[in-house]
């Protein structure tokens, strides 16, 4: 977490384009992307070149965001694993190999799930917490919405220290024990609650004394690129087009 | 529980939006009503709310596996939630947890977070408070015991009956939602005997865990469960025969539905007969799916609807019988060339993080 909000603080052409603009791009982009009948498989492999591209122009490995999110990765794949048993329609044949639709779709619902995976992976490396909420709350959002969603991220960090801080005292106390004995779940977890609730307000009233009233108001603006409603328009309009036209498959016939 | 963007039609998920925000409008106006009421603002709230985000968050990052089917699952903290905030913020914090858990760890897509809300929020929240948590803590079940003692097994009733309940209606509407989508081809009968009962399994644990914690919160700190205080304070409104009745009635259309609906769609029933247990339910998917998995009404009658409504592409695979090798390959060439793109953009985005390296 703390190396994704590490990302988020760079300085790239993408980081520097308004949230707005950024969260616009990506729920547009999965949008798009979910719209594919799910037999187009040509049209729909184009669209990885949208966040390959922007990781690129982010300065961050496309590979980073495989390694950081290796855990959902079979989930993600897993979606339409029994598709072939089920849809065994041939749809076309290649070098004398018969695909059936399960296999496509398939395909095409795996492609579907990374691509959006690495979607909003982008945003969130190249954006902090504190500007989607911020422009989350620009176009509306309600104000207790957005100060739940920011405290909830920063109070995952007071937890696991609460955790830590529990399990060592636990563990100086109970020296030859492997694990928390199963007696003490219940008890610790209670602790755990109560500790972190306790710690959570005082934090938050310390917030309050320095003025935090849930909304984002910066004495100097960060400077996003002026041009970041403009450069989210033509990658729309780019993505529109692609979604109307099959561009790889115009690609292959122009060879 | 989690759903992935790719496994919603655009159309479900807009929908499930819509009635996630709605829900999430109304406890905010809820919310803002009782904060009214109060003589001085409550500041403990947020911070409550978030601390308690935080540890479903945690909780729901930490996946078990459930023996014997292959599958894992993790707590859901609906039920915890709504017990320890109320029912309004619990369904904020729900929506919290989830955001945060699609937008920085991928777990469920950002498309499907409506749904994602209503399936692990909605019920755990509102089902799990207005229908089985107040319902029973304020019925005069064991009366006859010491208050104490009442109350600990009233809270172990709710909690293990509540998750219980809720998980299956959750795990129900990832079927029912994933069917209307129609992108799976998995026959609805099949997909709901694979769901339910590991939600069966799941919510009976996430039902022990509630109850600890719940149990210790109400000897450590009782005030924090406000239903309690009411109880004690205003005289219980509910007696022990409407508690009963409405629990009746949930189990009546709870096991009805679900009974009317497997019934109809025979594969599953069978399917889960034909299957070897001890294999696990992953390993049965491959068997029988010639005989079996086909022969699902509701799969079929999605299918239907797509094959009318999706726009059949000339370029796809689909519409090309008559040649499909002509646009095919060129598709093939034209993937590989995007491919080639790929590989190409990496390379130079590589040279150009090393040269700024450098410098």
């Amino acid at each position: 977490m703390d190396a994704i909000h590490e990302m988020a603080s760079g300085s790239s052409p993408i980081h520097r384009l308004s949230p707005g603009a950024k969260l616009l791009l990506t729920v547009s982009f999965i949008m798009i992307v979910l719209s594919f009948p799910k037999y187009q498989l040509t049209g729909l492999f184009f669209f990885v070149l949208f966040p390959v591209i922007g990781y690129q122009v982010a300065g961050i490995p496309v590979s980073t965001c495989f390694r950081k999110l290796w855990v959902v990765l079979p989930l993600v794949c897993a979606v339409g694993i029994f598709n072939p048993f089920f849809d065994r329609k041939i749809l076309a044949v290649i070098a004398g190999v018969k695909i059936s639709g399960g296999v496509i779709s398939m395909l095409s619902l795996m492609l579907k799930g990374i691509f959006c995976l690495m979607a909003s992976f982008l945003l969130v490396a190249t954006t902090t917490i504190e500007e989607i909420c911020a422009a989350l709350r620009k176009i509306h959002c309600p104000k207790m919405l957005t100060a739940l969603l920011l405290l909830t991220f920063r109070y995952v960090h007071v937890l696991l220290e609460e955790v830590s801080l529990m399990t060592d005292a636990y563990h100086l106390r109970a020296p030859h024990q492997k694990g928390i004995h199963h007696s003490a779940w219940g008890s610790f977890l209670g602790q755990l609650i109560l500790r972190t609730a306790d710690r959570g307000s005082m934090l938050y009233e310390s917030m309050i004394l320095r003025g935090f009233h849930g909304e984002f108001l910066y004495a100097e603006n960060k400077k996003y690129s002026r041009l970041s409603w403009l450069v989210a328009g033509f990658v729309l309009l780019l993505m529109i087009g692609a979604r109307l036209v099959d561009l790889t498959a115009l690609l292959g016939s122009l060879l | 529980m989690h759903m992935a963007d790719a496994l919603l039609a655009p159309a479900v998920a807009a929908t499930m939006y819509v009635a996630s925000t709605s829900t999430a409008g109304a406890s905010i106006f809820q919310i803002r009503k009782e904060d009214k009421l109060l003589p001085e603002p409550d500041t403990r709230r947020l911070p409550t709310m978030a601390v308690m985000s935080a540890l479903v968050f945690a909780g729901q990052m930490v996946n078990y596996t459930i023996p014997g089917t292959g599958s894992s699952g993790h707590l859901c903290g609906g039920m915890m939630l709504t017990c320890l905030v109320g029912p309004w913020a619990a369904f904020l914090s729900m929506i919290a947890v989830l955001a945060v858990q699609c937008l920085f760890f991928a777990d469920g897509g950002l498309m499907a977070l409506g749904a994602n809300a209503w399936n692990m929020a909605f019920y755990g929240c509102f089902v799990g408070y207005f229908l089985i948590y107040r319902p029973i803590m304020r019925s005069k079940l064991f009366a006859k015991k010491e208050k104490k003692v009442a109350d600990r097994m009233k809270l172990t009733m709710a909690a293990i009956l509540g998750c219980v309940i809720t998980l299956q209606l959750g795990a129900f509407s990832v079927v029912l939602e994933t069917s209307l989508s129609g992108i799976t081809d998995l026959p609805f009968g099949a997909f709901l005997a694979l769901m339910q009962p590991i939600h069966l399994a799941i919510g009976l644990i996430e039902g022990l865990v509630t109850t600890a914690v719940l149990l210790f919160v109400y000897e450590a700190r009782p005030e924090m469960l406000k239903d309690l205080q009411e109880v004690s304070q205003a005289k219980a409104k509910t007696g022990f025969g409407t508690t009963i009745l409405i629990l009746a009635i949930v189990t009546v259309v709870i096991g009805g539905g679900v009974s009317l609906l497997a019934s109809s769609n025979p594969d599953g029933l069978e399917w889960s007969l034909f299957g070897n247990a001890e294999a696990g339910y992953s390993a049965n998917m491959g068997l029988d799916e010639e005989d079996y998995g086909v022969q699902s009404s509701i799969a079929e009658a999605a299918a239907g609807v797509q094959e009318k409504t999706a726009l059949l592409p000339d370029y796809a695979f689909a519409g090309d019988e008559e040649n499909p090798l002509g646009t095919t390959t060129s598709g093939i060439v034209g993937a590989g060339m995007v491919a080639a793109l790929i590989a190409v953009i990496t390379v130079v985005g590589n040279l150009f993080r090393r040269k700024k390296a450098t410098n």
